[in-house]
């Protein structure tokens, strides 16, 4: 069974979604992270991107 | 957001704002006095642009400036940096991803959240505006599979030494934190520093974590994490006063498990329970950094100076002395939810509760978190002035506007103001303010008003901003510099009670 104490004392990968400025203050600090070009699913639009997703499942 | 805030700081700006053309966000530009025909008229797709400014000269510049804004990558020269477009690249690009942060509008949270979760990584959920039913299915998945969920509107955290969004950079060490307040663990985690300790590992639960619905989930996650990891020798808990069957239930699992030495400070709550469950009980975040570096028997002393109580009395009594006595009011701007609910706590000893939108005692919510009254302290960084709008540690305009609106109110005697540094925050808030603060204090000498600015920093030197950088700022503009928010707050207190 995996434990939250597996990730302490190990190298942090990151991926930063949302204010880019965290992603860069971890780059500052050597810290592997990488940012994703997040953008709100159906361009915003709740009702279109839930019913996308019920389509997907 | 970062073009907004730096849109916003161009010469004769007084409001800039880029968002999408949402509902909700043209609600906001209606609440800000932006919205025009235009913006009413766009959708979704859309991106607005609003500026208003002293004059059009000082508009077109600002607008010239915007493609150059919104095109800019803030990882610096290296612009072409590839940013996938989902999970499955962005593993792609990068073997072994094992912690995410999101900070999305809080209606897409839970989505992304939920994927970070699946695909084996641990989350700061920095966005607020996520339901609780949300909340406890992203963190019942998360225990089940040995991850920590921290948040929904987890400010800070720090993992293996790497401060995670808003955060200090402080020393690595062996006293441990668990946190349900953002700005009370970075209070303390600064403050163990400047006693000489450090911190192994720091983990937020985000708010709402220690209610009766959540049930502490991620608290409790975080403690027994705590309590197995060979560097953490001595264990902080901080949260305002949790819902009474969950602070029980909090303290037996301690009272029954954890063997090291532990500091539990519920924000303004029953000290007995603490000590009842033979663990070390602190009043105020001061209190409980001084506790457990003493439990961590930190070998250092410190090169910061603390001011002592005598200190403190006097300092009052020569301000006191330079008040008129039209002067009655204290005003307390925060961009710290924790340090604001402190000082209200601190403060009560003095001139009892005080007004604000995050209230000690539900009689004295304003009845509009825009208009203070009497004696107020206003937590700026609420989920309501956050919607649709940076954190006011990361933008300072509303902060601003507020601070000239109030210091220029002839009945205010005190003004305290905390100023939060670190990684993820405005790259000099002490220069912004020290500029509001340089321009009232001209403004009020000529009325022959003099108000006590009483300003905290909650920092370190090692954070990027500086904190001996940012305190000389201030005090050069002719504010006072305490060493903690508690001590800041009771200096406004004893200069009140003096009046």
């Amino acid at each position: 069974m995996k434990r939250v104490n597996d990730i302490f004392g190990k190298d942090l990968k990151v991926l930063n979604i949302g204010l880019e400025q965290f992603c860069i203050d971890l780059k500052e600090q050597d810290v592997t992270a990488i940012q994703m070009d997040w953008r709100p699913p159906s361009g915003g639009d709740k009702e279109a991107a839930d019913l996308l997703s019920a389509l997907l499942g | 957001m970062i073009a907004t805030k730096q849109l916003s700081e161009f010469e004769g700006v007084t409001d800039a704002v880029i968002l999408m053309g949402s509902d909700l966000n043209k609600e906001v530009l209606t609440r800000t006095g932006l919205l025009t025909p235009e913006s009413e008229a766009a959708v979704c797709e859309d991106l607005i642009i609003a500026v208003k400014a002293e004059t059009q000269e000082a508009i077109d510049k600002a607008m010239a400036a915007v493609d150059g804004l919104l095109n800019q990558h803030g990882s610096g020269d290296d612009g072409e940096e590839y940013m996938p477009k989902s999970f499955d690249s962005a593993m792609k690009a990068v073997t072994g991803l094992n912690f995410c942060i999101i900070s999305v509008p809080g209606k897409y949270a839970k989505g992304e959240a939920m994927k970070a979760l699946k695909n084996d990584m641990h989350v700061l959920l920095f966005s607020d505006n996520v339901t609780k039913e949300e909340e406890l299915e992203l963190k019942t998945y998360a225990r089940d599979n040995g991850l920590l969920l921290m948040g929904p509107d987890c400010g800070t955290a720090m993992i293996n030494n790497v401060p995670l969004g808003f955060a200090n950079k402080v020393r690595k060490g062996n006293i441990g934190m668990v946190g349900a307040a953002g700005t009370g663990m970075q209070e303390v985690m600064v403050l163990i520093h400047k006693l000489g300790g450090g911190i192994s590992q720091a983990i937020g639960t985000g708010g709402r974590d220690l209610s009766l619905e959540i049930g502490g989930i991620t608290m409790l996650q975080g403690i027994e994490a705590l309590n197995n990891d060979p560097e953490t020798k001595v264990i902080v808990v901080i949260s305002k006063p949790p819902a009474e069957e969950i602070s029980d239930k909090i303290l037996t699992y301690i009272k029954e498990n954890v063997k090291k030495p532990t500091v539990i400070n519920f924000i303004g709550g029953d000290k007995s329970k603490v000590e009842a469950a033979g663990k070390e009980a602190a009043s105020t975040l001061e209190e409980a950094a001084i506790k457990a570096v003493k439990l961590a028997e930190v070998p250092c002393c410190s090169k910061y100076s603390r001011e002592n109580d005598d200190e403190l009395t006097a300092l009052a009594a020569e301000q006191a002395k330079l008040i008129k006595p039209g002067q009655k009011y204290l005003r307390g701007l925060y961009s710290g939810g924790t340090l604001c609910y402190e000082s209200m706590l601190v403060l009560r000893d003095y001139i009892g509760d005080v007004y604000s939108n995050t209230p000690l005692n539900k009689k004295m919510k304003l009845a509009d978190a825009n208009v203070m009254q009497e004696n107020s302290c206003v937590d700026y960084g609420d989920d309501k002035f956050t919607v649709g709008r940076a954190h006011p540690m990361i933008d300072t305009t509303l902060r601003e506007e507020e601070f000239v609106k109030e210091i220029e109110k002839e009945d205010v005697a005190v003004i305290l103001l905390d100023v939060v540094i670190g990684y993820g925050t405005h790259k000099d808030p002490a220069g912004v303010f020290a500029k509001k603060i340089k321009q009232a204090k001209e403004k009020m000498e000529k009325k022959g008003i003099y108000i006590p600015i009483i300003c905290y920093i909650c920092g370190t030197e090692e954070d990027p901003q500086n904190w001996a950088f940012q305190k000389a700022t201030l005090e050069e503009a002719g504010a006072i510099v305490v060493s903690s928010n508690a001590k800041a707050s009771k200096l406004a207190g004893m200069i009140m009670k003096a009046l």
